[in-house]
C-alpha cells in the first residue's frame, strides 16, 4: 500500500455520554480514493467529523502528512488543505450560490478556469448563480456542496454520501469530477451507500460496523467477494442498485 | 498552506453576474431572486393606517417622526444583540448594561463640557456631543469585550446558564453604575443646536428626532454594506446560519464573534447615548427598561436578521407613538400585541434566518 496521507490509530470518540467510536483504524493512501462503507449507524459520519475536529477524539491519534492533528481546531484542520462535504451538505441557504463559493475559496477570488470546470460539470450552479442557495433543489445543493469543496486545490476531500438524491446523469458527472480530482493529485475519502458508485470509483475499501473498522481491502478484491459483502454490509453489491 | 487573506481579499463583485455569462452559450438564462419586501411595506402601511385614526395631519407627522426616531434608536441598540444571538446562539441579557454605560458616559462627558454644551455655536455644541458619543462607544465596546471573555465565553452553547449568568451580569453592572455615578438620576439638557423644532407650515418636527433618524439610517446602511459587500460580512452571515461549517471552511469563527460582540456593544453604547440625550435624564435602570423593547424587536425581526431588526424597530417605535397618542392606557401592552400579531403571521419573525 502507498504511503498513507491520512491515518487513524485507535481513535475513540464520545458524543456527550455516548461512546460512539471504539478504536477506528484507517489508512487513506496518498493520491487514491478510499471508500468508507458500513451499515447505517456504523459510525462513518462520526469518523469524518472526528477527522475534521468537529468531534474530539478521546483516545487514539489522527495523523495527516505525518503530523498529529488530533487536537487541532477545525479551522486549522481545514487550513491544512482538507475539505469536508457533510452528509447534510450544510450549504448556506441565505447566501447566494456565488457567495457560497466565494466564501469557500479562502485564499482569494475563485479562479475562472476552476469555475468553468465546475460549471461544465454542474451547469445548474451557473444558472442559479445569484439565487439564495436555499432555493436550490436537493440535488443542486449537493452539487454546490461538492463545488464548494473543490473550488480551490485541496490535499484531501472528505465527502459524506455525495450521491444522495442525485439523478443518474448527475451521478455520472460526479464520478467524472472525482476521477479528475484524483488525476490532479487530490486524495479522497468518501462515505457511500450507492454501491455501484462506490465500486466504480474506489481504489481501497474500509468497512465499519458498530463504531469499529472491521475490514480493509482493495476495491477489486472486495467487489469480487460476495459472501464478504453479505456478511459486512448485509447485502451484496450486485443486488443493491 | 495558503496564507490567511480574509481581510485583504477584494470585495465581491456587486453585479453578481455569472462569470462568462456574456458568451451567450448553452443553457437556459440565469434565474434571479426576488426580494421579500412585504415586511418592509408594513412600515408605510402602518403609517397610512394611522393617518385617519390620528386625524390631524400635523399631529400625524409629529407622531410619525417621533416613532421613526424612537424606532431607529432602538434599532441601533438592538442590532448587535440580534447578530450575537444569530452567530453564537448567545442570549445576552447583559446587553442592557452596555446601553446604560453608554448613556452614563455620554452624560458625564457632556456635563463636563458644560460651557460648550450651553453655547449658541453649533460647532461648539457638536464639539461637546461628538466626543461624548465617541467615549460612550469606546467604553461600551471595551466593556463588551470584557463581558464576552469573562461572562459569556464560559457558557457558550448552554442557554439556561447564559440567561442566568448574563442576567446576573446586568444586575451587577447596574449596581456598579450606582456606585460610580451615584444613586440619583442624572439630568442633562440638550445643547441649543439640538433643541427646538423645524416648523414647516403647521407641522413641527423636533430637530433632535431628525438627528436620531439620520444616525440610525447611517448605522443601518453601513451595516448592510458591511454585511453584504465585504468578506467579513459574508463570514458573519454564513456564521449566523451554520458556524460549524464556516469553521470547516477554515475560518476561525470565534474571532469573528468577538469582533461582532464588541461592535454590537459599541452600538449599544451609541444607542444609550442617543437615548440619554432624547430623554434628557439617565438612571441606572435605563438598560433594563429598554431591554424589553429590544427583545420584542429582535423577536419580531427574526433572531439573527439585521434587516428584520430594522423593520421590527420601526414598527415598534411607530406603534408606541401612535397608541400612546390614541389610547395611552393600552400603550404598554401595544408592543406585545404587535409581537403576537407578527408571530401569528410569521412564527419565525419577519425575516427568518435559515438555521441548520
Ligand atoms: N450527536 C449525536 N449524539 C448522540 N449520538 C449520536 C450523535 N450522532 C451520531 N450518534 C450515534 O452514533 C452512531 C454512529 O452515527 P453515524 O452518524 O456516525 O453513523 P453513519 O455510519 O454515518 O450512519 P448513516 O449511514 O446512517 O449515515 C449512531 O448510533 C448514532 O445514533
Ligand atoms: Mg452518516
Amino acid at each position: 500500500m502507498a504511503e498513507a496521507l491520512l491515518s487513524l490509530r485507535g481513535v475513540e470518540t464520545h458524543i456527550g455520554r455516548y461512546h460512539i467510536l471504539h478504536g477506528v483504524e484507517l489508512d487513506v493512501p496518498q493520491g487514491g480514493l478510499t471508500m468508507l462503507l458500513g451499515r447505517n449507524g456504523a459510525g462513518k459520519t462520526t469518523t469524518l467529523r472526528t477527522i475534521m475536529g468537529l468531534w474530539r477524539a478521546s483516545a487514539g491519534a489522527v495523523r495527516f502528512e505525518g503530523r498529529d492533528i488530533t487536537r487541532l481546531a477545525t479551522a486549522d484542520v481545514a487550513r491544512l488543505g482538507i475539505a469536508y462535504v457533510p452528509e447534510s451538505m450544510a450549504i448556506f441557504a441565505d447566501l447566494t450560490v456565488q457567495e457560497n463559493l466565494v466564501l469557500a475559496a479562502r485564499s482569494g477570488p475563485p479562479r475562472a478556469e476552476r469555475l468553468d470546470r465546475i460549471f461544465a460539470r454542474f451547469p445548474a450552479l451557473r444558472r442559479f448563480w445569484t439565487l439564495p442557495a436555499g432555493l436550490l433543489s436537493g440535488g443542486q445543493k449537493q452539487m454546490l456542496a461538492v463545488a464548494r469543496a473543490i473550488i480551490e486545490p485541496r490535499r484531501l476531500l472528505l465527502i459524506d454520501e455525495p450521491t444522495k438524491g442525485l439523478a443518474p446523469a448527475i451521478i455520472a458527472n460526479m464520478i467524472d469530477a472525482f476521477r479528475e480530482l484524483k488525476d490532479g493529485d487530490t486524495t479522497l475519502l468518501v462515505v457511500e451507500q450507492n454501491f455501484a458508485f462506490a465500486r466504480r470509483l474506489g481504489d481501497t475499501v474500509t468497512v465499519m460496523d458498530d463504531g469499529r473498522t472491521v475490514h480493509h481491502d482493495t476495491m477489486d478484491a472486495f467487489a469480487a467477494d460476495q459472501a464478504l459483502q453479505q456478511r459486512l454490509l448485509g447485502l451484496s453489491m450486485d443486488t443493491h442498485q | 498552506m495558503m496564507p490567511a487573506t480574509e481581510t485583504t481579499s477584494p470585495p465581491l463583485r456587486p453585479s453578481g453576474a455569472p462569470p462568462h455569462a456574456a458568451r451567450g452559450e448553452e443553457g437556459p438564462p440565469p434565474v434571479r431572486a426576488r426580494r421579500d419586501i412585504v415586511p418592509l411595506l408594513l412600515v408605510p402601511a402602518l403609517m397610512l393606517a394611522a393617518l385617519p385614526l390620528v386625524g390631524s395631519p400635523a399631529s400625524w407627522v409629529t407622531l410619525s417622526v417621533a416613532g421613526l426616531a424612537m424606532g431607529l434608536m432602538i434599532f441601533v441598540m438592538a442590532s448587535g444583540l440580534t447578530l450575537t444571538f444569530g452567530l453564537m446562539d448567545v442570549l445576552n441579557f447583559g446587553h442592557g448594561a452596555f446601553i446604560a454605560v453608554g448613556a452614563f458616559v455620554a452624560a458625564s462627558v457632556m456635563l463636563a463640557m458644560g460651557p460648550w454644551m450651553g453655547s449658541d455655536s453649533l460647532w461648539l455644541n457638536l464639539a461637546a456631543v461628538a466626543p461624548a458619543i465617541l467615549a460612550a462607544m469606546v467604553l461600551s465596546g471595551l466593556l463588551g469585550w470584557g463581558f464576552e471573555r469573562v461572562i459569556v465565553k464560559p457558557v457558550y452553547g448552554q442557554h439556561l446558564k447564559q440567561i442566568l449568568v448574563t442576567m446576573g451580569g446586568l444586575i451587577v453592572a447596574e449596581q456598579l453604575l450606582k456606585v460610580v455615578w451615584g444613586p440619583d438620576q442624572i439630568t442633562l439638557t440638550r445643547p441649543p443646536a439640538l433643541r427646538g423644532a423645524f416648523i414647516i407650515g403647521d407641522v413641527a418636527i423636533e430637530k433632535y428626532r431628525v438627528l436620531a433618524v439620520a444616525v440610525g439610517l447611517v448605522v443601518f446602511v453601513v451595516m448592510q454594506l458591511a454585511l453584504g459587500r465585504t468578506r467579513i460580512g459574508l463570514l458573519v452571515r454564513a456564521g449566523v446560519e451554520n458556524s460549524e461549517m464556516v469553521e470547516a471552511l477554515g475560518y476561525r469563527i470565534g474571532r469573528v464573534f468577538v469582533g461582532v460582540f464588541v461592535v454590537g456593544s459599541a452600538l449599544a453604547g451609541l444607542g444609550g447615548a442617543l437615548w440619554a440625550l432624547y430623554q434628557e435624564t439617565v438612571t441606572a435602570a435605563i438598560g433594563a427598561q429598554v431591554m424589553v423593547l429590544i427583545f420584542i424587536v429582535i423577536i419580531i425581526g427574526g433572531l439573527g436578521s439585521v434587516g428584520g431588526c430594522f423593520v421590527g424597530a420601526l414598527l415598534v417605535g411607530l406603534v408606541a407613538n401612535y397608541i400612546g397618542f390614541l389610547a395611552p392606557k393600552v400603550a404598554l401592552g401595544s408592543n406585545i400585541l404587535l409581537m403576537a400579531l407578527v408571530l401569528l403571521w410569521r412564527p419565525q419573525g419577519l425575516y427568518p434566518v435559515a438555521r441548520r
